[in-house]
């Protein structure tokens, strides 16, 4: 065959491809358990959803669900926390707990000869964990330690106070840890109530992918989980007052090479009808490598490693934010460039029928990439969980953002990002990039400190 | 678990591997250039890396950025370089094969042509501040600079990092980019996986005529290093902008599969990975002496270095760390793993090994792994044999390995403090050099 090097190959045909099917059932107590068949490798993976988070937090409280989930693996049903571990390293069972504010996953990854066992522990993690005072105390320390460490880190320190700045008291204005003060004053108590009243068979969903059958399942779930019973007490959170942030705000760092920077402000909810067309539209902005965003920081200007902008859909409404981190000299410029992308997309300079062809092209045809492992399956059917997503949600997914127009994303970037109100959090050398934040002419510097938070 | 596969080789020298999975319809195209940090000399540090970078931004016959047509055909695609290998990878459409292998094929061909001086000082900026934000800027960033600086002697090519030297970055000519790539960049020295939704006759014919025609380069001496032992223990200390400090301890070790490499991975994990580890019950779980503590056997081409970190809880100090780490590590060597141990380690080795392959691209999937048993020992079918490493691991084997590697009196230990805090350092240690 003659190779032609004057032009790119066009791809062929695209071929098709069957979504996941979940198989649902539930239990008498209300827990959902649902199944995908995904045979390809003797893998099962299991995710145990809670629609309680971090949101979920009491005043004062801040961490409580966070140290509830890390708590479940410390022990159960009289095996102890190293028991615990035990059993779980003897099947190499690999276990993550994930918190955010909507919700907790609890996920566990095991070759399929184990699978029987890997659904007991999760069961026995979920339904009856022990939650002695002893490893609270262990946890809560362990946990504090970390938020030490976490002032050193400027990412870290840039996630927590940015979060703070945008939202305030709101029930999205803390990170999942909590802060020092009100981890400080938690007790088991409140991990035991938290347990009792939020983690529920009445709001949770168990997903299991991979080498398995539903029938299988839903009988060995009976099982395990029987006993697990009650209804989540108490309402969804709901949004309070936003604070009203500087334009400009910064936690010094002395010395530091280069300045973490995060531009944004509260944006959409998950359920809004411009989903589709705000996916689209944060790919030209800055959702992958050749955005515009990231072309002009990094590939134009050499300021950064990578640059990047993303909308969080959760329940309620969450962050729109750019994030970088750039090198020091370029800070203010940085700024610059980074505040004129996110206006011009409103329409000076609107999305071209190019880069919404390529915005469009990238999320829709890599699309079935995201269904190759039980995992990734896994996590795909959380979202639809978690937010009430239809059942042919991943099959309708692909066509809905091909309908997507120009007028489409411009319309919803008009809608969504508003300049006037963008906040700029920088956490990096004051000293050296004061006179360039006052060219930038958004006010006076609000100097904030690590520890605020 | 075997991978099945066919391995061709073009005349050109080029190894092409083809391996079916119709799972889903993607198929992961994977290329490795057996060249990485350990074949730059010192002074020259930094290249390999930086040389990954140039291959991203366009080849003569698409001289414009590599991610767009990939990315808008549904591509997901990297590269990354260690001081052993480099490797690209795309993951496509099954029907996007083509485009990716018109493209992996130019820049390996033509890549020179359109390689300009703004290109490439656009992209040293690009690298300075990855090296930035990567190591400078994060905390304890720069103690894995101090351990393999102190590891290896400045002549052997893993003591420097593959992120290299500033000085060298800033100094390094466009005319070297010209070297590197007619010495190392060639069908000679690399190797190609194809796997995923495809058809194995129509993939070779496709890859056999974008490659098939690009000259075959020059051999590749392999890197003979000078011998690498340590006759004492080198204390050494690093300020740094942490809360908290932590000690490092390093032993040399065997290379990547040579004699005792798995069964020092699986001492390594049985000392530190994970809540069920001696160390982490010992100073994380009941003394509660340290917030952290990890350990691993990296193993490298040439030569391994085991290394256990641990960092230190408030009102705790890194001496009292240092004395529970020797003393595991001693007891290991004296009475060797529970049979308990031995079976968790080896069940756990199976399962990571397992969801490695649970992805035929990207990094650590199917066609990585294939890739890596090529270019490393020349025999892609080695899966069977990797596994089998970590069962013939018995208690007495890994006992003996332990004892043999983890000499006291032989290792090099670096104390990360707070800046302005030396007191907080293991006594006696002297202060790295980092940049």
């Amino acid at each position: 065959m003659k190779v032609d090097r004057t032009r790119l190959p066009e791809p062929t045909a695209a071929r098709s491809f069957n979504f996941p099917t979940i198989e649902k059932s539930s239990l008498s107590s209300g827990l959902r358990v649902w199944t995908v068949s995904h045979p390809s490798i003797p893998v099962v993976t299991f995710a145990l959803l809670v629609r309680r988070g971090a949101a979920d937090d009491p005043a004062g409280k801040e961490g409580l669900a966070a140290i509830t989930v890390d708590m479940l693996d410390e022990g159960s049903g009289g095996r102890s926390s190293i028991q615990m571990h035990e059993a779980l390293a003897g099947i190499g069972a690999q276990l993550d707990s994930d918190i955010g504010s909507d919700a907790a996953l609890l996920t566990t990854t095991v070759l399929s000869r184990f699978a029987d066992r890997a659904l007991t522990l999760v069961a026995d993690m979920t339904a009856r964990p022990s939650l002695d005072e002893a490893d609270f105390v262990r946890v809560r320390q362990l946990r504090l330690h970390r938020l030490t460490q976490l002032r050193d880190m400027p990412g870290a320190v840039a996630d927590r106070t940015f979060v703070k700045l945008l939202y305030g008291s709101h029930p999205y204005g803390h990170t999942p840890l909590g802060g020092e003060r009100s981890l400080a004053l938690l007790t088991v108590d409140d991990v035991r109530a938290f347990h009792a009243l939020a983690i529920r068979p009445s709001d949770a969903t168990l997903i299991a992918v991979g080498d398995c059958e539903h029938a299988a399942i839903a009988r060995l779930a009976a099982e395990a989980f029987a006993g697990w019973e009650g209804t989540a007490a108490g309402e969804a959170p709901t949004a309070t007052a936003l604070p009203q942030p500087a334009r400009v705000n910064i936690v010094p760092r002395p010395g530091a090479p280069q300045s973490e920077l995060r531009i944004g402000h509260v944006a959409v909810a998950r359920s809004t009808p411009d989903y589709h067309a705000l996916v689209a539209a944060n790919m030209v902005l800055g959702g992958q490598f050749v955005s515009r965003v990231n072309l002009n920081l990094r590939e134009d200007k050499g300021f950064t490693y990578g640059a990047r902008t993303s909308f969080d859909f959760r329940r309620l409404p969450g962050p729109f934010a750019l994030q970088a981190s750039v090198q020091t000299a370029a800070t203010g410029r940085a700024i610059e460039e980074s505040l004129d992308e996110i206006a011009a997309i409103r329409g000076t300079r609107a999305v071209t029928s190019e880069e919404l062809a390529l915005g469009v092209a990238v999320v829709t045809r890599g699309y079935a990439r995201n269904f190759e492992t039980p995992e990734q399956v896994a996590r795909g059917v959380m979202q639809i969980a978690l937010y009430d997503l239809p059942d042919d949600y991943f099959a309708q997914f692909v066509p809905q953002v091909e309908r997507v127009t120009l007028d489409d994303v411009t319309r919803v970037a008009a809608r969504h990002l508003d300049p006037a109100r963008l906040t700029t959090l920088i956490v990096g050398d004051f000293e050296v990039i004061a006179a360039d934040l006052a060219r930038l002419n958004l006010g006076e510097p609000v100097v904030l400190s690590a520890e605020t938070f | 678990m075997n991978i099945s596969f066919t391995k061709h080789t073009l005349a050109n020298g080029l190894d092409v591997l083809l391996h079916e999975d119709h799972t889903c319809p993607i198929v992961a195209v994977n290329l490795w250039y057996h060249v990485g940090s350990k074949n730059e000399r010192p002074g020259h540090t930094g290249f390999a890396h930086l040389f990954e970078h140039l291959m991203f931004e366009g080849s003569e016959h698409h001289d414009s950025g590599f991610f767009q047509p990939l990315q808008g055909a549904g591509a997901s695609l990297n590269g990354s370089t260690n001081a052993d290998r480099t490797n690209y990878w795309e993951v496509v459409p099954a029907n996007a094969l083509e485009l990716a292998l018109w493209m992996e094929s130019d820049r390996m061909g033509y890549l020179l042509p359109a390689l300009t001086e703004a290109k490439f000082s656009n992209q040293r900026d690009v690298v300075l501040n990855e090296r930035r934000q990567n190591y400078e800027n994060r905390p304890y960033g720069l103690a894995p600079m101090a351990m393999l600086a102190a590891l290896f002697p400045p002549d052997h090519p893993y003591h420097w990092m593959t992120i290299g030297e500033i000085a060298d970055l800033t100094a390094v000519k466009l005319e070297e980019v010209h070297r590197f790539f007619s010495t190392y960049y060639h069908p000679g020295n690399a190797s190609l996986v194809v796997a995923g939704d495809i058809d194995p006759a129509a993939a070779l014919a496709l890859a056999s005529a974008y490659f098939g025609d690009l000259d075959p380069g020059p051999a590749v001496a392999p890197v003979r290093p000078p011998d690498a032992t340590l006759a004492f223990e080198s204390r050494l200390l690093l300020e740094d902008r942490v809360e908290l400090p932590r000690v490092y301890i390093a032993w040399l070790t065997p290379a990547m599969f040579a004699n005792l490499d798995a069964e020092l991975d699986l001492a390594a994990d049985i000392l530190a990975n994970g809540k069920t580890s001696r160390l982490y019950r010992r100073l994380v779980f009941e003394e509660r002496i340290a917030t952290d503590v990890s350990a691993a056997q990296n193993s490298r081409e040439i030569a391994g270095f085991l290394q256990i970190a641990a960092t230190a809880a408030p009102g705790h100090t890194l001496s009292e760390l240092e004395k529970v780490i020797v003393d595991e590590s001693a007891r290991l060597a004296a009475s060797g793993p529970s049979g308990d141990e031995i079976d968790r380690g080896r069940v756990q080795a199976e399962a990571q090994f397992m969801f490695r392959l649970q992805t035929v691209g990207g990094f650590g999937g199917k066609s990585d792994q294939l890739n890596a048993y090529n270019t490393f020992i020349g025999d892609p079918a080695y899966f069977d044999r990797d596994v089998a490493r970590y069962y013939a691991a018995t208690s007495r084997s890994l006992q003996n390995a332990v004892g043999r590697y983890l000499d006291p009196t032989r290792r090099v230990t670096l104390s990360v403090v707070p800046r302005g805090r030396t007191d907080l350092a293991i006594p006696d240690s002297t202060r790295a050099v980092v940049s």
